[in-house]
């Protein structure tokens, strides 16, 4: 590597110049670099990572330090009905919420495909409930789905396919579970759509022309080609959206607090409310790092197939 | 004319299939919007049909929240914290991609691991313990903790995205600059970075779209009505008891949308790029 020509300067300092000259040897100036994305991590991820696991083995409480107590908080856990009721919850929720994210994503990013009218302002439009704040959006599902005033059954009577009143969305369990599915959809669509567009995009036309030539029909040519290349679009995203779909707290948060009866609760929810509203952090910590087999396994996946080529 | 008319029918039964996605994304939007502008007696009347507005538009919860609430204050907090916490973590970020991407040193492959681990941390893994470093800082209930811990997952994002970025960037430039005697500084000062533009919009505009958006952190880190952000002030401040200001909360959730809208409309087309690049949260 080329050693810069520092002009000598006698105003300079001898060690300034000596820092500009190391810094253009590129072992010293990959770990320059790094460093302070590295401490920031190490200080705020890493160790309140480590913290989180010391609670969790702990019965410490907000303002007094605890002890340690092995795996009680876990065991404790397993016998509460609430945790089990969200341990159901987050499996119904993130495979129902990632399933319809997924057929409904090729169903759009199929039709985005085509030639459009207003094709920018279509996509505009699609994308733009990802970009808008989820907590502030989700307020307007609340009122959607207020328990009388609610324009979704007020639609819904209007076109025959509801009894009035209709159903008291976020009072029942199950309509409750509906809605926090359907506003995660809602939220995660776009993601979906516009990064398997973007892997629709990239296969070949003549592939689709070839087939064509050979007689195969549109869903043949779906099944035999389309699907099939997708695959590793589809993987990334099926896996990244799970990982954010296991741990969501903001619409749950804002939507139904959890409730009705814990039957909307997930792990970032009950864990706010035993770690923070009720202050036992130790049993707060140990629910939320309920949310890390799902984080690790994503990340060894991803090391291990997807991104085997990079790091 | 028969082999004319088949393409525009299927163009035109295209654009019919996009119809129930569009109303399914844009409805809410539509519902929010109508709801801040209807007067309460509309608001609240049963037999009103929810879908218009019958009673002409009136601005008075807009009025209400600009003037009778703290929302100017949260909307400033978010600004703030959102603008300092992009800056900060472009930067860094900026600095570490580069080196991942261009430099060879002991540990960089665990570096990038690690890159990537934490890239994909959930924020309400962490926010427990995060909330105690928060306390021993000295920050508890102060905008300057979302300051701090919001690098936490930008500087991640935006090291991931910039890398993919700085690889694009042909090494054989940068060599040439080197070679006719430019330091490594000065070539990535001069040469890559402004070939990466594109890459560091990019990271601004997503990292200033993460941070207007978080919200556990803000929730759990900050409760004073002075130091929150206008995500936590709308769904928190505005809901008293059992009693909803539902048209004020709307004209809220709006009014906190528009910085967001408005980089979304200048720059959609980033957004779009950003988002196939590997821009995920």
């Amino acid at each position: 590597m080329a050693i810069g020509n520092v002009r000598v300067e006698p105003a300079a300092s001898r060690t300034g110049l000596r820092v500009l000259e190391l810094l253009d040897h590129e072992r010293f100036l990959g770990p320059a670099f790094v460093s302070p994305a590295l401490i920031l991590l190490v200080l705020l991820v890493a160790y309140p990572f480590g913290m989180a696991v010391w609670f969790a083995l702990s019965n410490s409480f907000i303002g007094r330090p605890g002890e340690f107590i092995g795996l009680q908080n876990f065991v404790a856990l397993w016998s509460s009905d609430s945790f089990q009721q969200t341990f159901q919850n987050a499996f119904v929720f993130t495979s129902i919420a990632v399933a319809f994210k997924v057929v409904l994503g090729i169903v759009l990013a199929l039709l985005l495909n085509e030639q459009l009218w207003f094709k920018r302002m279509i996509r505009g439009a699609v994308l733009l409930p990802w970009v808008i704040p989820t907590a502030l959006s989700t307020l307007g599902w609340w009122w959607m789905f207020n328990s009388l005033y609610s324009v979704v059954n007020w639609t819904g009577i209007a076109m025959g396919i509801m009894d009035p009143p209709g159903p008291n969305w976020l009072g029942q369990r199950y309509h409750a579970m509906a809605a926090v599915i359907a506003v995660n959809v809602w939220r995660g669509l776009p993601f979906f759509a516009i990064t398997i567009l973007a892997g629709l995009v990239s296969i070949p036309r003549e592939l689709y022309e070839a087939s064509e030539a050979d007689g195969a029909g549109p869903m043949a040519r779906f099944w035999h080609i389309t699907l099939p290349l997708l695959k590793p679009v589809l993987a990334v995203v099926v896996l990244f959206s799970t990982i954010f779909t296991f741990s969501d707290f903001n619409i749950v948060y804002v939507l139904t607090q959890g409730g009705p009866i814990n039957s909307t609760h997930l792990f970032a929810t009950l864990s706010r409310q035993v770690g923070l509203e009720s202050g036992q952090i130790g049993q707060g910590a140990a629910i939320s790092l309920y949310l890390f087999p799902v984080l690790a396994f994503v990340v060894w996946v991803q090391l291990k197939f997807v991104r085997k080529h990079q790091y | 004319m028969a082999v004319k008319r088949q393409p525009r029918l299927r163009k035109v039964l295209l654009h019919v299939g996009l119809v129930p996605f569009l109303l399914f994304a844009l409805f809410p939007f539509y519902h929010m919007t109508l709801t801040s502008l209807k007067t309460d007696r509309e608001l609240y009347d049963i037999a009103a049909v929810p879908l218009l507005i019958r009673e002409g538009p009136t601005l008075q919860h807009y009025a209400f929240l600009l003037w009778e609430t703290a929302f100017l204050t949260w909307t400033k907090n978010s600004l703030m914290v959102t603008a300092i916490a992009t800056a900060v973590s472009v930067v860094i970020g900026t600095i570490a991609a580069y080196a991942l991407a261009r430099l060879k040193f002991v540990g960089v492959g665990a570096f990038g691991t690690g890159i990537f681990v934490t890239y994909l941390v959930p924020t309400s893994l962490l926010f427990l313990p995060l909330a105690q470093v928060v306390h021993w800082l000295g920050l508890a209930d102060s905008k300057w903790a979302l300051v701090v811990t919001y690098p936490t997952f930008l500087v991640p994002f935006c090291t991931w995205l910039l890398m993919g970025y700085f690889r694009t960037v042909p090494k054989e430039v940068e060599e040439c600059a080197m070679v006719d005697g430019a330091t490594r500084l000065q070539a990535l000062w001069r040469i890559v970075l402004p070939m990466a533009i594109p890459g560091l919009v990019c990271a601004v505009l997503f990292a200033f779209t993460l941070s207007w958006n978080e919200f556990i952190y803000a929730l759990t880190f900050t409760s004073s009505s002075e130091e929150i952000t206008a995500s936590v002030g709308v769904t928190s401040e505005l809901i008293r008891g059992d009693i909803y200001f539902w048209g004020a909360l709307m004209a809220g959730a709006i009014l906190g949308s528009v910085p967001i809208v408005v980089l979304y409309v200048f720059f959609l087309d980033y957004y779009v790029s950003g988002l196939t690049a590997g821009a995920v949260k």
